[in-house]
């Protein structure tokens, strides 16, 4: 059975998160950051920034409450048994800070099969509040024995 | 940064704990990075570090080497394999060119001498 390729271009109501300083410390923590702009305020100010600054990554985390709902679509029909996350790419705007709220929006990118294994890709697109860019993000699941 | 330069070397050995320290701050809760009797019960071999974590690592080696966190542009990587707690992760990098102020670094993240990411590609912007 092929996999199901209805749902390309499918987008989800968009989610908004609102990025707390205690949330970017503990993420911080998590993944070893060691720069002062992530962890003290202090230090983000007198680096020109209101508050602590997201690392990078912490795109992971504005941006999952809104992948869930694509990924656990009955449409786009993911088996989650047999799924690997494949590949992530990230593309960063101007730096997130604590205070922000993101707003993102995901929307299915393709669905494609080679070989039996299914490939389910996603496109998040997250803004600040004011209206900048600050992440897109292609993330690749793969599904083996989708098809 | 010029072509052919390497990235500082990143080495970050994560502890027995690290999977629920990050399922806490990401909110990814999936049982195989947290419950080690659920892991083996799916045919892994315990508990799995999270794919984003170890690509978290990769983008710190990157911050690193670009002087902060307004440097990283972009990041792409394939995951390969399965990362373990309690093991030793190195992450290299090499800059493969250097273009209207971008550096393009390519770079894999190794445990236990295996690539568990490969084919990363990093753009850093360089002053």
């Amino acid at each position: 059975m092929p996999v199901n390729t209805a749902a390309i271009g499918k987008s989800y109501a968009p989610t908004t998160y609102a990025v707390g300083r205690e949330k970017i410390r503990e993420y911080a923590y998590a993944v070893g950051e060691t720069n002062p702009l992530h962890l003290e305020v202090q230090a983000a100010r007198a680096a020109g920034h209101s508050d602590v600054v997201a690392p990078p990554m912490f795109a992971a985390v504005y941006s999952s409450p809104a992948i869930g709902p694509a990924l656990f679509d009955p449409e786009v029909g993911i088996n989650f048994a047999l799924m690997v996350h494949g590949g992530q790419e990230f593309k960063w705007g101007p730096l997130v800070i604590a205070g922000d709220e993101i707003e993102t929006t995901v929307t299915v990118k393709d669905i494609s099969e080679r070989s039996g294994t299914g490939f389910y890709v996603f496109e998040s697109v997250s803004t600040n509040q004011d209206g900048d860019t600050v992440c897109v993000g292609t993330w690749t699941n793969i599904v083996r024995g989708a098809a | 940064m010029k072509a052919g330069d390497s990235i500082p070397e990143m080495k970050v050995t994560p502890d027995k704990y690290l999977t629920v320290r990050y399922a806490g701050a990401s909110g990814d809760f999936n049982p195989i990075h947290i419950d080690e009797e659920f892991a083996k019960q799916v045919g892994l071999p315990g508990k799995i570090l999270h794919g984003l974590w170890t690509m978290a690592q990769v983008a710190r080696a990157q911050t690193e080497a670009g002087g902060g966190p307004h440097s990283l542009r972009r990041l792409q990587v394939q995951f390969r394999g399965m990362g373990l707690p309690e093991h030793e992760v190195t992450v290299t990098g090499t800059v493969y060119e250097v273009r209207d102020g971008v550096a393009i670094v390519h770079t894999v993240a190794e445990q236990d001498g295996k690539a568990i990411i490969r084919n990363a590609e990093a753009e850093i912007a360089v002053e």
